[in-house]
């Protein structure tokens, strides 16, 4: 059956071709939400050794940071003539980073919660790591049921007001490279290299290398464990945000259970650069986007790209089973 | 036709919410003392689906209405017996023996749907009761060999040939077909896609659980096709769409009665405009004289299957008033039937399925769904 089903299948090398500039451009884009909802992924587990299953709820509420800012600015999904409500100039910047920084405020106190309430009274009484791991579900449930049961449309799917226009910026070869993808490009670039040398050049970011290499001799010198993990799921979950609102400036759609195939992604991107590794996320991150949209067309089936990431995946895992990177947050780089 | 697709369906021609009507209660329109002869109904009038049954019963009265209305003598005049089945399978069967054992019902408006008709068919057939549906879709139902099957509008086999032809009517010399690998969406692509032949000259699957369909977007830019039709639900339609313009894809987007939905033109905005969407049910204000008419008896437009019910009570009260007025002759009068209805000429073929095309396209135009008629 499934030989016969691997006989059958047809490749679409020419659309792959054809449109390869276009598609690259999209993988780079995806690529890059991955790499950033990873990070939190990565950073926890490099200070906690626990796989945060609450990040991709984290994610999903920062996605609704940005419903949030354009409600509270008043923008309505559609002008009275149907028109969208577009936007220009400063205003539309000041909008554009005003769902940027609610995004992230919504993700940053999510992950808070989650570290206050669900991980830090398990860990003062230093229960059992599965314990962790089902309390992160817990959360998990919790977060995407509270939106589901309160949010304005319960669970039915939110349109993001359409507040630009999608114009073409430049072409890339064949490919036409558009303002929201500018903007998640170079946006996420920046906050990327930001964070490395958060992490690599400053105090707290010394201190999150200390705890993720010695929890025990950081605190006997002096290093406030517990500030510094909520430092780190503060920063993971802030990433988190600002990945929700590329992903609303290019998909423009959020539901109650969003966060999952996310999350998913996300985590598999993590584990694929090498989880605990800042670079791994990136690096990790960007190879998913692009394997799943390349394969994606190769195979004309969007559940193809996603068999092909887990398969890359597990080869990956077969010869380095640290991930592409290895794991270095401990190893005292970043 | 599924039953929540048929409610959405009907949701989307309309454009209205649907009201629980206040005569559902009123099962006999009529004095059912008066007269001897009457059309059974067998379909949901309260429960989930309860609305659609209304529709239905509400639609057939308008042609009784019309026919008593010619009859001078209390004698001849016709009245409907409502049976209510919640469109519940378990529920329509004993339902159905009360009406075969009513010797003054000679014919039967309904089952609603398709699972009840197929639960009820074989009580009919033993009675000989010649029946029509207005809303039962699947197309398994006219392959039992039952002779007192009619069925008054398309199956849901018939709405992939009809967007073929719609394509090839429109002039369609390239058409891309995406679907969302679910039974529906795949099921009615790959007709779509058979039929079709040289034509289509593009494929995509995408996942209906991602947001993102950056893959088939790239796939269907490069195809750059005429038509792109789309197997799937209005959720996903809206946002492929949505993402295909903003990649500046021009191509004529057009989907099937998944997407027929007021939920598509929402959330897709400007960029659902010049979609074409197709569905088997004809659109509820197809007939003006019969909306005026529907309007002032049940003080609403007419809503989905109502002009479905209409043309089979049509069906049934022309042979009575040719004097058909016993079972046998009545099935006969049904399966030579051959007369201009309100949605559609009226015939049914050999396994009693609407003769000749059923299928009705619509276009979203400034935000609102607009009919294109039957399919040619």
């Amino acid at each position: 059956m499934w030989l016969l089903a691997v006989a059958k299948t047809t490749f679409h090398f020419d659309d792959l071709i054809n449109g390869f500039w276009d598609i690259t451009i999209s993988g780079l884009v995806l690529g890059a939400i991955y790499a950033l909802v990873a990070l939190g992924y990565t950073l926890v587990y490099g200070v906690l050794r626990l796989i945060n299953f609450a990040h991709s709820e984290v994610w999903m509420l920062g996605a609704f940071g940005s419903f949030a800012a354009l409600w509270g600015f008043g923008v309505p999904t559609r002008l009275a003539n149907g028109n969208d409500p577009t936007k220009t100039g400063l205003v539309l910047v000041g909008m554009l980073l005003a769902c940027l920084l609610v995004s992230m405020l919504f993700s940053g106190i999510a992950a808070v919660v989650v570290e206050t309430f669900a991980y830090r009274p398990l860990r003062r009484k230093k229960a059992p790591r599965l314990n962790f791991l089902i309390a992160a579900i817990g959360a998990s449930f919790i977060l995407a049921e509270l939106v589901g049961i309160n949010g304005a449309k319960h669970r039915e799917e939110y349109t993001l007001q359409r507040i630009f226009e999608k114009k073409i910026v430049f072409h890339l070869f064949s490919g036409q490279v558009r303002l929201n993808q500018v903007i998640v490009l170079v946006v996420a670039l920046g906050m990327m290299l930001g964070l490395s040398k958060f992490v690599s050049s400053t105090r707290t970011g010394r201190g999150i290398r200390a705890v993720a290499q010695d929890g025990e001799t950081a605190r006997l010198m002096g290093v406030n464990t517990d500030r510094i993990i909520l430092i780190t799921f503060i920063v993971g979950g802030m990433m988190a945000g600002a990945a929700a609102f590329f992903f609303e400036i290019t998909y423009g759609v959020a539901r109650f259970n969003t966060g999952f195939q996310i999350g998913v992604k996300s985590f598999t991107a993590a584990v694929l650069g090498g989880i605990g590794n800042i670079r791994g996320a990136y690096v990790g991150g960007i190879l998913l986007g692009l394997i799943e949209l390349y394969t994606s067309v190769i195979f004309a089936d969007q559940k193809m790209g996603t068999v092909s990431a887990f398969v890359v995946l597990v080869l990956v895992l077969m010869f380095r089973p640290n991930g592409l990177l290895g794991e270095s947050l401990s190893a005292a780089r970043a | 036709m599924n039953k929540k697709l048929a409610l959405r369906v009907g949701a989307a021609v309309l454009s209205l919410a649907f009201v629980a009507s206040a005569c559902s209660s009123d099962k006999k329109a009529d004095d059912p003392n008066c007269g001897d002869i009457h059309i059974g109904f067998v379909g949901a009038l309260t429960g989930a689906n309860g609305a659609l049954g209304t529709n239905m019963v509400h639609g057939a009265q308008i042609a009784i209405d019309e026919y008593n209305a010619t009859q001078k003598s209390c004698k001849t005049k016709v009245s409907l017996i409502q049976k209510d089945s919640q469109g519940d399978p378990k529920v329509a069967p004993p339902l159905a023996t009360a009406l075969v054992d009513d010797k003054s019902v000679v014919g039967l408006i309904g089952p609603g749907f398709s699972g009840e008709t197929k639960a009820t068919m074989p009580t009919f057939e033993a009675a000989g009761l010649p029946m029509i549906t207005p809303g039962a879709t699947n197309a398994k139902l006219s392959t039992n060999g039952w002779k007192m099957f009619h069925r008054i509008l398309a199956n849901d086999d018939k709405q992939a040939p009809g967007i073929v032809s719609y394509l090839k009517t429109a002039g369609a010399k390239t058409v891309a077909v995406i679907d969302d690998a679910s039974e529906y969406g795949k099921g009615l692509a790959d007709s779509v896609r058979s039929g079709l032949g040289a034509l289509k000259t593009a494929d995509a699957t995408i996942d209906p659980k991602a947001s993102d369909f950056g893959a088939a977007v790239s796939a269907m830019k490069t195809a750059n096709a005429d038509y792109i039709f789309y197997g799937g639900y209005y959720a996903e339609a809206a946002k492929l769409v949505t993402q295909l313009r903003d990649a500046g894809v021009k191509s004529v987007f057009m989907s099937g009665d998944g997407s027929l939905d007021p939920a598509f033109i929402t959330a897709a905005g400007k960029n659902g405009e010049g979609a074409i969407l197709t569905a088997t049910g004809a659109p509820s204000d197809v007939n003006p004289a019969f909306s005026a008419s529907f309007k002032a008896k049940w003080a609403t437009d007419p809503l989905l299957y109502s002009p479905e019910a209409y043309d089979c009570a049509k069906v049934f009260l022309a042979g009575l008033a040719a004097g058909k007025t016993t079972r046998a002759d009545l099935a006969a009068f049904v399966s030579a039937y051959d007369a201009p209805g309100i949605t559609k000429q009226i015939k049914f073929d050999a396994t009693g399925e609407p003769a000749g095309s059923a299928v009705y396209s619509y276009v979203v135009k400034d935000g609102k769904l607009v009919s294109l008629g039957l399919i040619k």
